[in-house]
């Protein structure tokens, strides 16, 4: 099987791809804090895909006399917060919040982002001038305020916060898909594949686009930590996840309120966040190494 | 080479910014005209005659085309009008003149913290570029990238205030100190010192130096990474080989040789990282009551107060061009290649 990965003459291009998935793979490997970073989100998707089955209260169940039992209660392993819920079900329910936030913004921002910037880099001439002036306002802009005020106009919600994140992250990927594919254009096997009769649209889709993903593989992961920060802030604000939702930034917000007789409330789903996004961002940071080694 | 090349280049560039900045008003514009809240009906009440609507619509001027609308915000804007505030019936302007020096001092300590902490740490990491230091110094960068700031105020007080007492809790200063220094430039910490009230000073200090370190971190990490980058792509070079086999002292190869081009970017970035903790100290603000344009803007938010929460996007973003102004230019000006 190695043997056959590392052929010097793969038989098939499925072969030769494989066998470069295999040498990265080999790479990520010899980097134990990108494998640490993996192992994390891999935990997060596991913990989304099970979580409320593994969790051991229902979420939203309140008990009152069991209110603000500190870690370590029997059955309450991470102690229960003000209204007496488990916080260990909670943070359990909420990953899937969290993943569902960070896949759908990725969903919205990256084709987006690529279109735009793919776009603009090919047609040049005025269509670039254009869509970059436009990407350079939404840069401009920093990102949390623009968010805010954006909520603040559609009104709060999960959705709501989900779309203003989107409308702000895009820009960043048109860039570096514009930049790509400043590079690509002038390339001879572009100038070959025209003058086989391929169209535009299809220069860019088949060949152009591909060559810009490991770039924006790498910014999309790196991104995804912002991602669950900025969503966590908003949550918050109170301009995200409304309660009783166990978003955990809105755990926070409200361990916040019994911060300093109740430490935990607020501690255990920061922490969630802060390894989630930690995982992401040492996953994104060896995948650069693999997949795009010009980066310092 | 040519010196005239660097006023035009310079003009140029604030054109563009020009240009950047009226698209992020026509942004704020179409924000304003998303709200749900029509505020010819919240003026007459829904009981009201359609007439009497009209009329209100009229004199609020939403009854014209939406380009005029905007040439008129735009007008106000550029005067420096952002409309009342309905939380505090004080014009928007006025509001942010008072809250926005609160904010400046934290984000200008902050940006202290960060470069003192930031840019030695960068070199030192480059300078042992793979070993254990090099290693430590990105762990806690990535950190200081994942740890939600809000959260880590948090815990600041929890640690520093609450359990060990070793500095002071929210707000900006205690109540029995409140008002005994006439604000001059509106930061404390200045103010004081003018006045010499010290013990009003070491209050304020006591009160600042949390908050700004949380943010500083923030900036820290960000800039120990990128004097990181800055200063290998520097050691790499052939003159700092050339300088070290003249026999140069290490620390002068690379203080005196390195790091003094490596600064070029490095102004750049620091300048950027600035309007970074504007924005981070909106969720700073918030944790330790601080009443900045962060807290002033999170309270509009919560109560729809939207000429508010437009103004104070405004300026925000109006400080993130004009600090993308001054970047380049000083990238220009300390640049000799470029100049």
């Amino acid at each position: 099987m190695r043997a056959w990965l590392l052929a010097e003459e793969p038989a098939s291009p499925w072969q030769a791809r494989l066998g470069r998935l295999y040498l990265g793979w080999r790479r990520l490997c010899s980097n134990p804090l990108a494998l640490l970073g993996l192992a994390l989100v891999l935990l997060l998707m596991l913990l989304a895909a099970i979580g409320p089955w593994l969790a051991p209260h229902d979420p939203a169940a309140q008990v009152l006399e069991l209110r603000l039992r500190p870690p370590l209660t029997p059955g309450y392993w991470l102690g229960t917060d003000e209204l007496g819920r488990d916080i260990l079900s909670r943070l359990l329910c909420g990953a899937r919040i969290t993943l569902g936030i960070v896949l759908l913004t990725v969903a919205i921002v990256v084709p987006l982002g690529l279109a735009i910037g793919t776009v603009a880099g090919y047609a040049g001439g005025w269509v670039d001038t254009v869509l970059m002036r436009l990407t350079d306002i939404f840069l401009a802009f920093p990102r949390l305020i623009l968010a805010l005020a954006l909520v603040a106009a559609l009104g709060p919600g999960i959705d709501n916060a989900v779309l203003a994140i989107a409308l702000t992250a895009w820009p960043a990927y048109a860039r570096l898909a514009r930049a790509e594919t400043l590079l690509l254009r002038r390339a001879d096997y572009i100038a070959a594949v025209r003058l086989a009769g391929a169209s535009h649209a299809r220069i860019v889709v088949r060949h152009v686009l591909p060559l810009c993903l490991p770039s924006v593989i790498v910014r999309a992961t790196l991104e995804m930590a912002g991602v669950i920060v900025t969503a966590a802030g908003l949550g918050f604000l109170g301009l995200g996840a409304q309660p009783p939702s166990p978003e955990w930034g809105l755990m926070i917000a409200s361990g916040r309120k019994v911060l300093l007789d109740s430490w935990w409330v607020a501690t255990m789903p920061g922490l969630a966040i802060f390894l989630v996004s930690l995982g992401f961002n040492l996953l994104g940071d060896g995948l650069r190494d693999v997949l795009d080694p010009r980066q310092p | 080479m040519r010196p005239a090349r660097l006023p035009g280049a310079v003009a140029r560039r604030t054109l563009e910014l020009a240009a950047t900045f009226l698209g992020l008003l026509a942004v704020t514009f179409v924000i304003g005209r998303l709200v749900p809240i029509d505020p010819a009906l919240a003026l007459v009440g829904d009981r009201a005659s359609a007439s009497a609507h009209a009329q209100a619509l009229h004199e609020l001027g939403l009854d014209q085309p939406l380009w005029r609308q905007f040439l008129g915000y735009l007008g106000q804007v550029l005067q420096g009008d952002f409309g009342v505030s309905r939380l505090t019936s004080n014009p928007v302007a006025e509001d942010i003149a008072r809250v926005f020096p609160a904010t400046v001092e934290l984000a200008t300590l902050a940006t202290l913290i960060g470069v003192l902490g930031g840019v030695p740490l960068g070199v030192i990491a480059a300078l042992r570029q793979g070993t254990w230091v090099d290693h430590a110094v990105r762990v806690a960068s990535l950190v200081g990238y994942s740890v939600p700031v809000f959260w880590f105020g948090l815990m600041g007080l929890l640690v520093f205030y609450a359990r060990l007492d070793w500095v002071a809790g929210p707000g900006r200063l205690d109540l029995a100190y409140e008002g005994l220094v006439e604000p001059r430039s509106g930061l404390l910490l200045l103010d004081a010192l003018l006045a010499g009230e010290w013990a009003v000073l070491v209050d304020a200090w006591r009160h600042i130096v949390l908050p700004a370190s949380i943010l500083g971190y923030f900036s820290m990490a960000y800039l120990a990474r990128m004097t990181r980058a800055f200063m290998l792509e520097q050691l790499h070079q052939e003159y700092v080989l050339t300088a070290r086999v003249k026999g140069l002292a290490e620390w002068r190869v690379v203080l005196r040789h390195a790091l003094a081009n490596a600064a070029v970017p490095l102004v750049t970035v620091i300048a950027l990282s600035f309007g970074h903790l504007l924005e981070g100290s909106v969720l700073t603000e918030i944790v330790f009551a601080w009443p900045g344009l962060g807290s002033y803007l999170t309270q509009a938010l919560m109560s729809a107060d939207m000429n508010a929460v437009l103004g104070g996007t405004v300026v925000i973003g109006a400080i993130f061009v004009g600090l993308n102004l001054l970047a380049d230019v000083l990238y220009r000006w300390l640049d000799p290649r470029v100049r």
